[in-house]
């Protein structure tokens, strides 16, 4: 077991280092790059508007909508208050049906069960396994699954049309639904022709030849495969029942043919009985893909003898997420459906990208989540910076189809951050520096309006009512990257005092 | 400790002392404005299927054994895998090869693959989304016999048309396997733009059949 974070005693441990949930750098220096980067901007640009506008049109279906979503966020409250007996109850049921269930503490843990899981699949049958075919999962993307497997000489084919893109391109996902969101028709084509073996040379940059060419290089991989290992959207307590969601017909491969099927599920995707999916799957596929319905959804309850795989197994993944949990106000981050609507409505992913982010999960969503999965180790940790990269503006939380206000988790986790600093720290930041001044000037009457009648210098640095010439340090660290407005010309109490106020 | 007493112990320390939550609230529509097997729900169905890029061919029950070989001729198809459970009437003016999969043996992989088509039933229709559910009952077959196949023919009757997605659940049997197909495979991973066409049957003929229009 690894350490607890350090001054929270009782608190779960976070997520191990193995996976894929800390950026190398803080997200402002993470962005600064990808904002110079025209391609993707457009790529992006093109993207999100097309899909913001598709969820716009089939929410707008359901006169019902909201009523939909107040039910699915009491779903998911109800299912954190009473998660050991649910997660029992779908225990039992798998296992009665057939499955076999695992639990792991972190990412090391359910990486060792899996591997494991497929390494005796070789041994039991005497012809050892060397690949694996994989549904999109954002669960095993979490833990680094691919690159256990690979250390363990196991190959991992990711068979979802964008997860390919992005292993062919040898590159990281940047988007929870569509991972190479950020890669355009013709950037895919040049991949595909590079990547492709057998691939027809005239390939062309049409969206419908391209998924031709995905089908014919997965084609034969589907038929022979031997194991498989997916994610869940959904485990249902009551009955044993796994879903996944999908659109491609890569998912029902995976989860039809091959002999064996593992699936990796954070703890927090199990919900109490089979209706409770009638809200789930009208919320979801409406906010995902901006469909009435995605082309192909899945259920299985352990094994059904005769069709499917009849070697089941189920791995229930903590890593982080119970750390999670034990934050009343941030617990609400786990809610998450994986559908992505925050990142599409968002004007900061829109510009800066998933790949900013540093983690598997971006966006809106990425910066409440990843913080409380992996932990925040403060100043340069990377993850401190995700709750700042935002500008707040409440988009997200109306586009949420489980009703998570992201924007107060954001706050909630600013807030955590800066008193993790000043008990860390010994001389306050400059920013505490900076808050702690202010608060001394507004606290009395008398200084406020010498500070108010000091601003008026300021004007003399403004052009056109900004402020954009860099101010000297420490104010610099505020104009890098804001212009400010010019000081009015008159403070308010000047105003006040001039007209009505003197008559009182 | 082993890793689950261990998870289950921190997801109660983290909880703290008895939480709950409150009711869920369920006032979204669980009914829809249509009884199943309703005309405007067969025309709805028929609206979000063909939305989908599906085919839809309605006929009465007398004329199902000339549709379903139509729709099957329509993409020229010769051979097609059809389940144990499925109507022989259903194909009674096709003049191609039948396989039959089931009950007794089953058809390998590599057939599934050979063959040009699968006709199947269904277990229920969901208009407002043009959704149909197989659930391994004996005209819906196993899953692979719906997955392999290249064009998917699907016959729905009209008393398995339901409104809304709850009245649709409301009638699977979730300890069956249970496919849900919303038109063909699909994707919207270049450019979020959809194409039709991935992995999954790139055809999908669905067949809705329905008495003759009431007199009056």
């Amino acid at each position: 077991m690894s350490a607890t974070f350090p001054g929270t005693p009782g608190v779960p441990p976070r997520a191990t280092e193995r996976g894929t949930l800390r950026g190398a750098r803080p997200f402002p220096a993470a962005a600064a790059a990808s904002l110079h980067d025209g391609q993707l901007r457009r790529n992006l640009g093109h993207a999100t508007a097309t899909i913001r506008a598709k969820r716009a049109a089939v929410v707008a279906e359901l006169p019902d909508w909201q009523h939909l979503r107040d039910a699915g966020a009491a779903i998911k409250a109800d299912v954190m208050a009473r998660l050991p007996q649910l997660l029992a109850e779908l225990e039992r049921n798998v296992t009665a049906r057939g499955g076999v269930v695992h639990w792991a503490r972190d990412a090391d843990e359910a990486n060792r069960i899996v591997v494991d899981l497929v390494q005796d699949v070789g041994r039991r049958t005497g012809t050892p396994v060397d690949q694996v075919v994989k549904v999109k999962s954002m669960a095993t993307q979490e833990i680094g699954l691919n690159e256990a497997l690979a250390d363990a000489g196991i190959q991992a084919v990711e068979t979802d049309l964008a997860e390919l893109i992005v292993q062919l391109g040898n590159d990281t996902p940047s988007h929870i639904l569509v991972p190479a969101i950020h890669r355009n028709r013709a950037e895919i084509r040049e991949i595909f022709l590079r990547e492709m073996p057998d691939v027809d040379p005239g390939l062309t940059d049409e969206p419908r030849v391209l998924a031709m060419a995905a089908r014919a290089h997965l084609r034969r991989t589907f038929l022979a495969a031997r194991v498989a290992i997916s994610g869940a959207n959904v485990g249902v307590a009551a009955t044993g029942t796994l879903g996944v969601v999908e659109s491609e017909g890569n998912g029902r491969m995976c989860l039809t043919l091959p002999d064996t099927l593992i699936t990796v599920m954070g703890i927090e995707k199990v919900v109490p009985t089979w209706r409770d999916l009638e809200v789930f799957l009208q919320l979801l596929p409406r906010s995902a893909t901006g469909e009435r319905m995605n082309p192909y959804t899945t259920f299985w309850t352990g094994v059904t003898p005769g069709d499917g795989p009849q070697d089941v197994h189920l791995v229930l993944l903590d890593n982080g997420r119970t750390a999670a949990l034990a934050d009343e106000v941030g617990r609400a981050a786990l809610h998450c459906i994986r559908c992505s609507a925050c990142l599409n409505v968002c004007p900061v992913y829109e510009r800066a990208g998933g790949h900013a982010y540093g983690s598997v999960y971006p966006g809106p969503i990425g910066a409440v989540l990843t913080p409380q999965l992996a932990g925040m180790r403060g100043h340069k940790d990377p993850v401190d910076s995700l709750p700042f990269a935002s500008s707040l503006c409440g988009a997200c939380y109306d586009a949420c189809p489980v009703k998570i206000d992201i924007p107060s988790l954001l706050v909630h986790l600013r807030a955590r951050h800066v008193e993790q600093e000043r008990a860390r720290r010994r001389t306050p930041t400059p920013e505490a520096a900076a808050m702690a001044a202010a608060a001394w000037v507004m606290g009395s009457g008398p200084r406020f309006a010498a500070a108010e009648r000091g601003l008026a210098v300021g004007r003399l640095l403004a052009r056109d009512g900004r402020i954009s010439t860099p101010l000297p340090f420490p104010l610099s660290r505020w104009t890098a990257a804001r212009d400010l407005p010019a000081p009015p010309p008159e403070t308010f109490r000047a105003w006040w005092r001039r007209t009505r106020g003197g008559d009182r | 400790m082993s890793a689950r007493d261990e998870i289950l112990a921190r997801i109660r320390t983290a909880l703290g002392p008895a939480p709950a939550a409150g009711p869920v609230p369920r006032r979204y529509s669980v009914r829809g404005a249509h009884e199943p097997g309703d005309p405007a729900l067969l025309d709805l169905l028929a609206d979000r299927l063909q939305d989908y890029r599906a085919t839809v061919r309605r006929c009465s029950p007398s004329a199902l054994g000339a549709t379903v070989p139509a729709a099957l001729a329509a993409h020229g198809a010769r051979r097609v895998v059809v389940p144990a459970g499925v109507d022989a009437g259903w194909l009674t003016f096709w003049d191609g090869e039948e396989l039959r999969d089931g009950p007794d043996g089953t058809l390998p992989v590599a057939t599934l693959d050979a063959v040009d088509g699968v006709v199947t039933g269904c277990a229920v229709a969901i208009a407002e989304t043009g959704t149909l559910a197989l659930d391994g009952s004996p005209a819906c077959g196993r899953r692979a016999v719906t997955l392999v196949p290249d064009l998917h023919v699907v016959v729905v009757r009209a008393d398995q048309v339901v409104a809304s997605v709850p009245e649709g659940l409301a009638r699977l049997d979730p300890q069956r396997p249970i496919t849900l197909v919303s038109g063909p495979s699909a994707t919207s991973d270049i450019e979020l733009d959809r194409v039709e066409g991935v992995h999954g049957p790139r055809r999908l003929e669905v067949v809705l059949v329905a008495a003759g229009p009431a007199a009056g």
